[in-house]
């Protein structure tokens, strides 16, 4: 029996990117921040782009709190759809090529969102990861760590629960 | 001094430049109560298939007013920072329609206050999300 020869690399990274490229794409909050995803194999990393406009304290200067919040939510929201996505594009089920907001799996719900604020977020880019605990069939945790300089320096982190979409809608 | 103290708060939110690009609007600020209220904008969405806000966009204007709040306090000297804040999603809100918070520092010592908020859209009735916060209490 033969086996298939593996797919080249290229084709590989395409269709994931496609894939990420049009879930952060329908996302117009996620634009609005600046927020953008760096993938290495299914491991995304967020990263907000500073900008003066996501200031909170201009005394100080500081990150807006809301804007923390937000970053981690964003982050938690697009890992919990990537992970749904993920076997789905990787068996060829899903055409990432073809992905837009009408085809897309809706995007889950937040049901409640917990920030921890550990250190004032310089006026500089941020970077954040999600870890999904537990994904049921309607119901998802999952927590943030955000960071700056340095990774073990966590300037927030975050917990939140979610509704996860059906299956068929 | 309240008046003076609620001038000197509304100044501060009204100068944060994250709370202007999200188009912020206090509406009523005193004794540790605040109110915001934050237009509907396309640019906020979270779901484009629904046209709902992002609940992102819905965490800064909690956290906004819980500071405004904190602020006009008559027993907080000065500014203040979130220390963490929790907010439950009871409904999305109605896409078009303008979200309104409003937030109660209901306790405070002399290091931390505490807050609770709940945003409504057109329909007072059914709050579209509640929170609750610790905020640092910062010397004058």
């Amino acid at each position: 029996m033969a086996r298939r020869p593996p797919e080249p690399v290229q084709v590989v990274k395409q269709r994931r990117d496609a894939a990420l490229g049009a879930l952060v794409g329908s996302v117009p909050y996620a634009t609005y921040l600046g927020v953008e995803f760096e993938r290495h194999g299914d491991e995304l990393t967020a990263v907000l782009n500073y900008s003066e406009r996501l200031i909170g304290n201009p005394r100080l200067p500081a990150l807006h709190g809301g804007v923390t919040a937000a970053f981690l939510e964003v982050t938690a929201i697009i890992e919990l759809s990537w992970a749904r996505l993920w076997d789905g594009i990787e068996s060829g089920a899903i055409d990432a090529e073809s992905l837009n907001p009408e085809t897309l799996p809706r995007m889950p719900k937040t049901i409640d969102f917990r920030v921890d604020y550990l250190r004032t977020g310089l006026p500089r880019d941020a970077y954040a990861r999600a870890r999904i605990n537990r994904s049921g069939r309607r119901y998802a945790s999952v927590h943030v760590e955000a960071w700056q300089d340095n990774r073990a320096r966590l300037f927030a982190q975050g917990t939140g629960h979610f509704l996860m979409p059906g299956r068929d809608g | 001094m309240a008046d003076r103290k609620a001038e000197l708060a509304r100044q501060f939110i009204e100068a944060i430049p994250h709370s202007r690009a999200l188009g912020m609007e206090l509406t009523e600020i005193g004794d540790g109560m605040a109110a915001i209220r934050m237009p509907y904008d396309a640019r906020f969405v979270g779901d484009p298939v629904s046209g709902v806000i992002h609940g992102g966009a819905v965490s800064a204007l909690m956290d906004t007013c819980g500071g405004a709040a904190v602020m006009s306090h008559p027993k907080a000297p000065a500014g203040t920072a979130t220390i963490d804040l929790r907010i439950d999603y009871m409904r999305p809100a109605t896409p078009g329609q303008a979200i309104r918070a409003e937030a109660t520092c209901y306790h405070i010592t002399r290091t931390v206050a505490f807050v609770r908020a709940t945003a409504t859209d057109d329909d007072d009735d059914r709050p579209v999300a509640t929170a609750t916060g610790a905020f640092t209490v910062e010397g004058a």
